[in-house]
Parts: C-alpha cells; structure tokens; sequence
C-alpha cells in the first residue's frame, strides 16, 4: 500500500475513533437534571412496580387512539399525552370545556352530552354543540406529577385545614368538595361521608375523588374510550364494549400514582428565599399550604412522605372574576380548589414556552393569575399590590422556582 | 406489498433453486457466471436508477439477479436517555431481471427489512418499449414522486440513514399496483425524461394513525392497497426530469387523489378528501466529479376535516441537502479505484405548517437534523459508512426540542 494512503486512512480512523470516544461523553445530548422536568417515578420502587410505571408511561405518554381503536367518534384529545404534554399544564389546544351544572343538585345537562363538551369528531361525525341556555366553564389540563402523594393525604388532614366559618378570622374559609361517588369507586374503610356524599381532591373544582376515577374520566369524555368502569359511549349514550382492558387503566393510574414530585429549583438563592419569606409574611400560605403529608402506602416512596404541593386542596370563594357560572360535586361557581403550585415554573415547558394559568389559562404571567385573585383571596392580592416592585420580582421569582 | 409466510416459503423455495442451479453451472463452467458491475457511486438520471444495478446472470440463464444489503451498528441518545448499542440489519434485498424479448424486460425487487420482519415486495413490473419515448411499465411500479423514492438503494448513499423528509414525507419507498407511460427525449446538451401513472393509493390512516400526526407513511400501511384501492380512484404521480451533462439534474414532480373511502356499498361516506405532494429535486457534480450535490424538497397538502383534531394537519414540508466530497480517490489496500469521502446531510421537516385556532400561535411537530460523516468506497458498489447524527425535533406546542444524538457505523453493498 502506498506510503501516503495508509496515512490518510490511518487518520481517518484515528478520527473516527476520536470521535466515538469523544462522542459518547460529549456530543450526545445529556439528561436534563431532575428539578428541570417533571417526570420520573417516585423513589424506591421494586422491579415490578417500576414494570408496571413504564408500562402506565407508555400507555399515558404514548397510546394514541385512533377511529380503528376506539377514538370519539367525538373526543377533544387522541391521547393522555396530548393534553399532559411531559406530564405538565396543557395547553389552551386541549382546553375542556365543561357544562351543564350550576348549583350542588348535580348536572341538568347529562342527557345532552354534558358534562364535557367534545369538540372534535372523527372524519363523518359531527363534534357536539354547546346546548342553549348550559352553564359553562373552560379547564386547562393541570399537571399530573406527584398525584399519588395528594391521593394519600388523609382525610382528617384535608378537614383539619378547613374552616368553613372562618373562626379563626383571617379571612379565609376552606371547604372541602363533597361529591356523590361512581359505582366503581370504592372508598377506603376510614372515608368520611356527608349525605352519601364523600370528600374529594381532585380536578379544578376538586369534585373527583381518586386517580382511578379521573383516569377513567378522562378515558371516556376527554378520548371518547370505554372501560369496564365507565361503558357509556359519550356520543350514542348507550353502554358499549370496553374500548381499553382495565389492566391498562390500571397501569395509568399506578404511573399517575406514582410520579414524583415536582422538586424545586434554586432553593438558595436569596431571592427564592426572601420571596418564600414574602409569600408567607402577605398569606398566600393561608391558602397555598407547603406541605402536606402523606398517610401510609405499601410503596415506600409515597409512605408518610412530607411534599410540598402549595394547596389545601379544598375550595376558596375567587370572587366574581373567576365566577364562570358552572359546577360541579357540592363547589358552588365562584368556589375553586387551591391550584397546587408545584411545577408553577416548568408551566411554560410544557405551554409551549409561555403561561396559560387558572382554571381556564386565561392569565398569560404569574402577576396577571395573582391580578384575578378575589373573594377570600382579596385581601392577599392587596397586600401583593402593595409589595415594592422588588419585593414583588423576589416573590414572583420563588414561585418560579417551584 | 407484505408477504404472507405461505408465499415467503414459496419465495425462499425458488431463491434455493436458482441458486442451486447457479451452483451448478458455476461448477460446470465459472467463466459463465457474468457480473454486469455498475459503478453505483455515480448516477445517471434517477429515473434509470431501478434497472441501474449490477447483476449477475447465470451461463444463458433468461434471468439476471442481484441485490443489496444494509447493516449498521448504533448507539442513540435522546435528552440522556439511550437504550444502547444495537446492531441492525435494515435490509436485504433481490432483485430479479429479464429480458423477455426484444423491448420487452421484467425486474422484480424483493425486499427483507429489520432481519424478516417486513417482507415487501417493492417493484413488480414489466416494460414494453414502443419508442423511447413511449414505454409502457405495469404492476407494481415506484411512484415517480422526488427522487429518493426512485433511486433508493443502499449502497449508493453515503449516508445511513434514509433522509427523514424521504421517508415521512414522501414515504419511500412507495410503490403502488398501476400502469403508467415512461421515456426520454435526447438531445445533446439535454437529457429530458417524463413518467407517468396511475396507481391505487393511500387509505384513511394519513389522517388516522398511531403516530398522531399527518403522514403518508401511516397511510401506505394497509397490506390490501395492492388488490384494492382504497378509495376507488386512482392517484396520479407524474414527473418530469431534465439533465444536462455539466449542470446536473433537475426534476419536478406530483402526485395527488382521493385517499379515503368516501362510499361503500353504495352508500356515500363521507366526502372525497384528497391529498397532493409536490416535489423538487436536483443533483449536480463539481470540481470534477469531486463534490456532489443532491437534494429534495416536497410539500404536502391533506384535506382534513376542520373539525378533526389539528393534531393532524393539512400542509407539511421537509427535505435534505446532503453534501459528498471526495477527498481520496486512488489505490487503497489493493483496490484500485477506492474512495474516501467527507459528507455533509442537513435536512428539515415540518409536520404541521399552521397556526393553532386557539391562540394563533405557531404548531410545531418540526423536526431537523445534520449529519456529517465519512465513507470509504473499496469499489463503486460498496460503502462503509460513519455517521454521527444530531437531530432536534419539537412536539405540537413548540416546547423545548427533545435532542437526540446517534453515532452509526454500517455498511451497505450491492451483490
């Protein structure tokens, strides 16, 4: 071989090689770090149970429907995922709109397509319309980590926190939702009922009780998919063949129950610090309580775990401004549960690099949600009005840290 | 077209055959196995790609055959995640030819991909020379659409990936059961060829589909479009192509028609929803014969209902750009004419060219990429092939890009 071809090859090899050496370290992009994202599982799950996480990931993340699979044939969503994009707020693409309820006696409109309107319909169908004269409200798709921590928050804490009569005058009186429950939801031997009714934490308006009944929920009305659960086709309104096995759905809410907790950024930044100093000192932690704690769980992770979700996951009267004139379990309109504001920061990476917040996104930065705080929460967003504008970034930006 | 394992065995059974009886002859005589080699680095016009293949034929066996083989080894992560290296054998294919007389030929292209796990058959058909301008082909024919989609074969590209636009946008390889006219007009500075067919074409699943976007991909999926045509209509592709010596080739391309099944039973549906690709592509070589340029950009438009999801959408785009320099051309460990080139690919996709109705913000579901590498030609028709490829791609709402970078090194030979 001449001389110079084997130089030229040698290096070319050598390069080659370089570059696999180098590469692997270098020029393949790295994880993001975890307070950066907000999937992931708890810590400490077994094989099996990690199994059954991936295999709820799949199903949540990536199971598209489609007309062959039992998509609609009126839906608003083809997948979990599309609404709860890297497990994060939706986006006002996906935004729900509910109706047909406007007081606690329930929803006057189930014979109409209530309580979720779908918007879309696969190819010959028509979408459904909104009925004349139907309370109405629009619910952006909350996040979805940490679930499991929430659903295990006893039922004793949740009505410790509450003061309907606000006898502790500080203006703010929190009560918990009660709702009438589905057939296939069994409460655990401890849950507190009222009326038949039983307390719920889940949703905007915190009228859901657990994972599984807003799993199979959101299965039915959102991607228009049928389960043992709930077999009523939402555009025929007659009971249909189970679209989905119940071993899927249980695999979704495992994964649901199962995400960790958003964790939070920059903890010791000064201005974190001084701004979680403010947050408390003006009272949004009234509301927005920091930590909760878990009961017991068979998994590890989630056993009487302290977390930081920064609600009291019961109702607060909003006032007018969020009064949309629907309902649903015993809220009354103006009545919303306290947002969870963990994951607040990461909102735009999942909204498409901006801000869709409250229950319908309407507010586009976390100065405008704070804006539309009313009723009970009047008097904190007074005293956010009367913050110095530094005080005010330091506060904004430990609420972005979270 | 997917093969039954009934018609595999019995495809396997005549594979075995013909090549005992090219043993054989091979024994009684070696000097009458002829190759018909090709340099396949370098192109005519892409029209002539599918007959543009080395063969060997067998003593006065009728039949030519041939094929390629692809294989590469991997290693891919996105956003830190990776599963590994993997080895992969993309494909293997065969091809058959025959001349059947006079102005009459036959080529068939088998095709094995990921090991055995799709069996296609690619190219089925028969050509009839009236005039070289007026030949007719029949059966399963590649749809002239760019021109990748014609001239797809491993081993003449130093890439080893297929380009991302080539194979979701314009979902190459696509053949279709159809007749069509073909020729070539010749003049001396211009080379001008046209193509022409009618085909059976896609289904419901473009808008449909498990990949939750629009995609021609998806809706080639259905193994019953080589008996039936989904929608009842044919799809026309046409193409024309010119070439010029020094300049290079240009061609321009469409193919359109409905592609969901508006009636059954004589009972209309829904409306005919149609679907149109238009296509550009252009090759050239400079500095003699040392640098070559090609690439391809095609645009697609989808009828989709405005009140299905704007997940799926009406208009996407995309193509590649890939850049090969030759930096080494000369004896190489005994092969005479071995080549060493640097290559360059940076390609693009736009899955949903739109805006979202509820807020007028831009969809994104994009996807870009650039590639560069080295191949080491031994001969003309085989390639070793390094690539490190990094690519970004968007979902619908325009967050962060996911990152993936992938490091591959693969060869690919025709036989």
């Amino acid at each position: 071989m001449h001389i110079m071809n084997r130089h030229y090859f040698i290096a070319a090899l050598a390069f080659m090689l370089l570059i696999l050496v180098v590469s692997c370290r270098k020029i393949l992009p790295g994880a993001p770090s975890d307070d950066e994202v907000l999937d992931g599982p708890v810590e400490s799950l077994t094989y099996e149970q990690n199994q059954q996480h991936l295999r709820g990931d799949v199903a949540f993340n990536d199971q598209v429907f489609t007309p062959e699979t039992g998509l609609g044939p009126v839906f608003v969503a083809t997948s979990c995922g599309s609404c709860h994009i890297a497990d994060g707020k939706g986006h006002p693409f996906t935004t729900l709109t509910r109706f047909g309820q406007s007081d606690s006696t329930g929803n006057k409109f189930l014979d109409q397509g209530g309580p979720l309107l779908q918007v879309r319909a696969v190819p010959g169908y028509h979408p459904e319309k909104l009925p004349a004269g139907a309370p109405v409200s629009r619910l952006t798709p909350p996040i979805v980590t940490g679930g499991g921590f929430i659903e295990l928050v006893p039922e004793a804490d949740i009505l410790a926190m509450a003061d309907p009569d606000d006898l502790d005058g500080d203006g703010i009186s929190g009560v918990p939702n009660w709702s009438y429950l589905p057939s296939y939801i069994t409460p655990g031997p401890g849950s507190v009922t009222q009326g038949g009714k039983y307390l719920c934490r889940f949703g905007k308006k915190g009228a859901t009780f657990n994972l599984l009944q807003q799993t199979v929920t959101a299965y039915n009305q959102d991607i228009g998919i049928t389960s043992v659960y709930n077999p009523l086709d939402a555009w025929s309104l007659k009971d249909i063949d189970p679209e989905i096995s119940s071993s899927t759905v249980h695999d979704v809410v495992f994964y649901l129950q199962t995400l960790k907790a958003p964790v939070q950024r920059d903890q010791d930044d000064p201005d974190v610090m001084a701004g979680k100093t403010i947050f408390n000192k003006i009272g949004c932690n009234s509301c927005h309580k920091s930590t909760l704690k878990t009961g017991y769980s068979p998994l590890e992770g989630l056993s009487n775990k302290e977390f930081h979700p920064y609600t009291d996951l019961l109702l607060h009267d909003m006032g007018p401004p969020l009064d949309d004139g629907y309902t649903e379990g015993s809220a009354k309109t103006s009545e919303w549960r306290t947002a969870p504001l963990w994951g607040l920061g990461l909102a735009p990476k999942s909204q498409g690099g901006q801000y869709f917040l409250l229950h319908d996104g309407r507010a586009h930065s976390i100065e405008e949600a704070i804006s539309f705080h009313a009723g009970e929460a009047s008097s904190r967003r007074d005293k956010y009005n009367a913050l110095s504008a530094h005080e005010k970034q330091q506060l904004i930006t430990f609420l972005k840290s979270l | 077209m997917t093969i039954s394992i009934s018609h595999f065995k019995h495809i396997v059974l005549l594979l075995l055959c013909s090549g005992i009886t090219s043993i054989a002859s091979a024994q009684k005589d070696s000097a009458h196995v002829n190759r018909q080699p090709t340099d396949t680095g370098r192109q005519k016009m892409n029209m002539d790609a599918v007959y543009n293949r080395p063969f060997l034929s067998v003593g006065k066996l009728p039949i030519a055959i041939g094929g390629y083989i692809e294989a590469n080894t991997q290693y891919a992560a996105t956003d830190g995640v990776s599963e590994g290296l993997s080895f992969q054998m993309r494909r293997t294919t065969l091809f058959f030819s025959s001349t059947i007389a006079r102005r009459i030929k036959f080529l068939s292209e088998l095709e094995f991909e990921d090991g055995t796990k799709e069996i296609n058959l690619e190219f089925a058909a028969m050509d009839l020379e009236f005039h070289p301008l007026l030949n007719l082909r029949g059966g399963i024919v590649m749809n002239p659409i760019g021109a990748f989609n014609q001239n797809h074969d491993g081993p003449r590209w130093d890439f080893i990936d297929r380009p991302v636009s080539a194979t979701t946008i314009i979902p190459s390889t696509l053949s279709n059961v159809g007749f069509g006219l073909y020729g070539k007009y010749f003049s001396r500075k211009l080379t001008i060829g046209y193509e022409a067919y009618l085909t059976n074409g896609f289904d419901d699943r473009i808008i449909a589909n498990e990949d939750n976007r629009t995609s021609l991909a998806a809706g080639k999926l259905n193994p019953e479009r080589f008996e039936e045509n989904n929608s009842g209509l044919p799809i026309f592709t046409g193409k024309i192509a010119f070439r010029n010596r020094r300049i290079g080739e240009l061609g321009l391309s469409y193919m359109g028609g409905v592609y969901n099944k508006f009636r059954e039973d004589g009972l209309v549906l829904d409306e005919k929803r149609r679907m149109r690709v238009l296509a550009v592509d252009f090759n050239t070589t400079l500095l003699k014969n040392r640098l070559t340029l090609l690439g391809e950009y095609a645009s697609v438009m989808v009828e989709v209902p405005a009140t299905y999801s704007q997940i799926f959408g009406t208009r996407q785009s995309g193509g590649f750009l890939d850049i090969v320099g030759t930096v080494l051309q000369r004896r190489m460990f005994g092969w005479d004419k071995a080549r060493l080139n640097v290559v360059l690919r940076v390609e693009a996709v736009d899955y949903n060219k739109g805006t979202f109705n509820e807020t007028g913000g831009r969809i994104g579901d994009e996807i870009w990429a650039i590639v560069p590498g080295i191949a080491f030609r031994p001969v003309g028709t085989t390639v070793l092939r390094f690539n490190y490829r990094y690519s970004e791609e968007t979902d619908l709402l325009n967050n962060d890009p996911a990152r993936t970078g992938v490091i591959q090194f693969g060869l690919s030979t025709y036989f």
